[in-house]
């Protein structure tokens, strides 16, 4: 892991419980200390009762290490990992929306989406939506290269980052599931059932 | 990714279930936790909670605050006297905010509380119901844990999870919300069985043996070794088990404020007290020592003074129970990770008995020269009127050192802890990290419930006093036998000694004006006394001492006094201050 003394991004990869509360008791560990998240993502791992944070920020190394074990303080916090853009693979996804006329009277568009690896994803009679995967910059690009064609709308996801050398994960996760299960997520269930709360 | 070495967990034998509310359900929970004061103040949204406490008034004493403010300090009082967990009831919206700061200060102090709020009917959650607040996210970043309960079928599992969280590992305040509706929900209760582990949370770091191993080589080899002390020796109940590290490794050790009382005030090898008004043998040393061996301490910048300056020459061992803590101020050469009840005597079998007479007598030619510029004139004044620390220096002489000493925050607090003698841990309750005014007085009387045979004195200045007088209520109504001496300097004292040092004297809003405070507590029923003449001063803290039930004594303190050592802000601990 780099030592170097800058700031750079780093992914930070959290394994947590899925728990209501617990993004936002994350989430503050950066805005104490005034520290603004670049990107994330927060999804069910491959054990669905156990969710994976990816969370990019820029930072010295030293304050994302101090972070981290913040972040692995909390109760429903499994694990976290830091890691620099040479240690993980990373993509983020983004969608475009076209005039669908634009793209079949401009050969240009079509051959400027296929050398930008966009693939659609639907076509409709009056737009369509491409899709690309990508890092930022390829994003980025490929938003230049549409503006002038009348890009209608444009999403990105936040990043999800593969860690290079994280051997055994999957096994050590999926071992750590059987030998206790995880709980449900217990919801408020009477939000629009005010009536029954009363005859209870 | 590490996984819990954690066998099946074994589900204990159902229970035959019977047909409860939640309500009842929570105080058959707190009976089995042990619980057996509560500090609390009804409302609306927990109505349901105290209907039910009205039938185990037998088992469960609930003590009425004044304000819920009030009632966490108290909790914490309790807790930081007794070692057990602290209970605080409170209603929705304004109750479950006066919270905040009692959340605060436990949060940063790592004092085990739990608070049980009653919130609004789950389906009014987010309508701007009537008290409602978001009590979760406000207090997300000052609780260990908080969780809201919206169904009675949680509630045996949550309370479990809470007790567990609020006094494992490092210590901190957990609250649960808990809407109406489930409180008055009947559900099918199995038992009540605490909570022993929760997958995802590890308490203590496992002991790496290859640190213990390396931090003895360190000690071995130290010529002016030098131990810092902290509150975590106590929250570990770790008292002998670091008596016996400080005996045979001869090293002389120096406290924290929350860290007073871990071994007793005259115990040969304790040096002093630490920080910005510490002694000033233990600060200035710090830049001297060749290795540092900080135990259950968090390097706080009130400790630490300037962090680029601070011990840049010793090698640094850290044993602290919390990961975090590691590398998070001072950077450690060797991290002991883990409970210190744990580390402690691996290291203390790790490491040669020795002395350092030499070493030693560096602290004490540094004690002299403080006694001989701050000492004796603070605790043995010419003056005609009284010192904060001469008072102090008296009690200690009718106590003998066996009292609770609750203080507030400020000047007296600064003199009361490097004053005040300790024989026994748990004995020094004050706000340390949070350093909240109006914590004195109510926080003493859940010391007292904590420790019911002691007696409990609290120190409070005449700011900190008018923060929360509004106890003397509780203190009336329970008849809570606590000793409250008021310092009165008609100052705030110590915001007025920054001015006078570094604002040239100009005392901007520092001067305070107080009611008699005799006549208050008399409206309240309680006993009381002023004095301002020296030679008052022995017969009436034995008075005070000796009176049945709860007493309050003023002592008129000088107006302008200063408290010295003193290390300014944005100095080394070397640059310490005598005068």
């Amino acid at each position: 892991m780099s030592t170097q003394e800058e700031k750079q991004e780093f992914n930070i990869t959290v394994y947590t419980e899925n728990q209501i509360g617990l993004l936002n008791r994350i989430a503050i560990i950066f805005t104490r200390r005034k520290i603004n998240i670049d990107s994330l993502n927060t999804s069910p791992s491959e054990v669905s009762s156990v969710h994976r944070f990816n969370i990019v920020i820029n930072e010295y190394e030293d304050v994302v290490r101090k972070l981290c074990r913040q972040i692995e303080k909390q109760v429903e916090v499994l694990k976290v990992y830091y890691h620099t853009n040479e240690d993980v693979i990373w993509q983020e996804l983004a969608l475009y929306k076209l005039s669908t006329d634009v793209i079949a009277e401009k050969i240009s568009v079509e051959r400027l989406l296929r050398e930008n690896g966009a693939r659609a994803v639907a076509i409709r009679k009056d737009y369509t939506v491409f899709e690309t995967t990508g890092h930022r910059e390829e994003i980025d690009n490929l938003i230049n290269i549409l503006q002038p064609y009348g890009l209608i709308e444009f999403v990105r996801s936040a990043r999800v980052a593969i860690i290079k050398d994280s051997e055994g994960f999957n096994a050590k996760l999926r071992e750590f599931e059987r030998l206790e299960p995880g709980e449900d997520v217990i919801e408020n269930e009477f939000l629009n059932e005010g009536d029954k709360v009363f005859t209870m | 990714m590490e996984v819990a070495q954690q066998q099946e967990v074994l589900k204990p034998a159902e229970k035959p279930a019977k047909e409860v509310t939640g309500s009842v359900a929570l105080l058959e929970a707190l009976i089995v936790e042990g619980v057996e004061t509560i500090f609390g103040y009804p409302g609306g949204a927990i109505m349901p909670i105290y209907d039910a406490l009205y039938d185990y008034s037998d088992k469960l004493d609930h003590i009425l605050v004044r304000h819920e403010q009030g009632g966490i300090h108290a909790a914490q009082g309790y807790a930081r006297t007794s070692g057990k967990v602290g209970v605080v009831f409170a209603t929705s919206g304004p109750g479950a905010t006066n919270l905040v700061t009692g959340l605060a200060d436990a949060q940063i102090d790592s004092t085990p509380v739990v608070c049980i709020t009653g919130q609004v009917f789950a389906h009014l959650l987010g309508t701007d119901a009537f008290q409602e607040t978001d009590v979760i996210n406000i207090t997300t970043p000052i609780t260990k844990w908080n969780y809201q309960v919206t169904d009675a079928n949680e509630l045996p599992e949550v309370i479990a999870k809470a007790f567990y969280i609020a006094r494992s590992g490092r210590p901190g305040p957990v609250l649960i919300d808990i809407t109406k509706n489930a409180q008055i929900q009947k559900f099918q209760f199995k038992g009540y069985t605490p909570c022993k582990h929760i997958r995802s949370y590890r308490p203590k770091p496992i002991v790496r043996p290859q640190y213990i191993q390396q931090a003895a080589e360190l000690i071995n080899q130290a010529k002016k070794p030098f131990i810092l002390f902290g509150q975590g020796v106590i929250l570990g109940s770790a008292e002998k088990e670091f008596q016996a590290f400080v005996e045979k490794s001869g090293i002389p050790a120096a406290w924290t404020v929350l860290g007073a009382g871990a071994i007793p005030t005259d115990h040969p090898l304790n040096v002093g007290m630490l920080g910005m008004h510490g002694n000033y043998g233990p600060n200035v040393l710090t830049n001297e020592c060749d290795v540092l061996i900080a135990i259950g301490m968090r390097f706080d910048d009130r400790v630490t003074g300037r962090l680029d300056k601070y011990a840049k020459q010793a090698k640094v061992i850290h044993l602290d129970i919390d990961p975090a803590e590691i590398d998070k101020n001072v950077k450690s050469t060797v991290p002991v990770w883990g409970d210190c009840k744990e580390t402690l005597p691996l290291l203390t079998q790790a490491i040669e008995s020795k002395t350092y007479p030499e070493w030693l007598q560096k602290f004490h030619d540094h004690t002299k020269q403080e006694i001989d510029l701050v000492i004796q004139k603070e605790l043995n004044p010419t003056t005609d009127e009284m010192t904060m620390g001469e008072v102090i220096k008296q009690l200690n002489e009718i106590t003998k050192g066996e009292a609770v000493i609750v203080t507030d925050v400020g000047q007296h607090q600064m003199v009361a802890c490097r004053y005040a003698k300790f024989n026994n841990t748990r004995s020094n309750v004050t706000s340390g990290g949070l350093g909240t005014m109006g914590f004195a007085l109510p926080a003493a009387m859940g010391a007292k419930y904590g420790a019911k045979d002691r007696t409990v004195v609290a120190i409070i200045g005449d700011g900190g006093f008018q923060m929360t007088l509004q106890e003397l209520g509780t203190i009336m109504q329970s008849n809570i036998d606590i000793k409250i001496v008021i310092l009165n300097n008609k100052f705030l004292g110590m915001v007025r000694q920054w001015q006078e040092l570094f604002n040239e004297r100009r005392y901007s809003f520092v001067d305070m004006q107080s009611p008699d405070f005799v006549k208050l507590a008399a409206a309240y029923g309680i006993a009381g006394k002023s004095i301002s003449e020296r030679t008052n001063l022995p017969a009436t803290l034995q008075e005070m001492l000796d009176h049945q039930g709860p007493y309050l004594l003023e002592v008129m303190v000088t107006k302008e006094n200063n408290v010295f050592p003193m290390v300014p802000q944005g100095c080394s601990v070397a640059e310490i201050r005598l005068k």
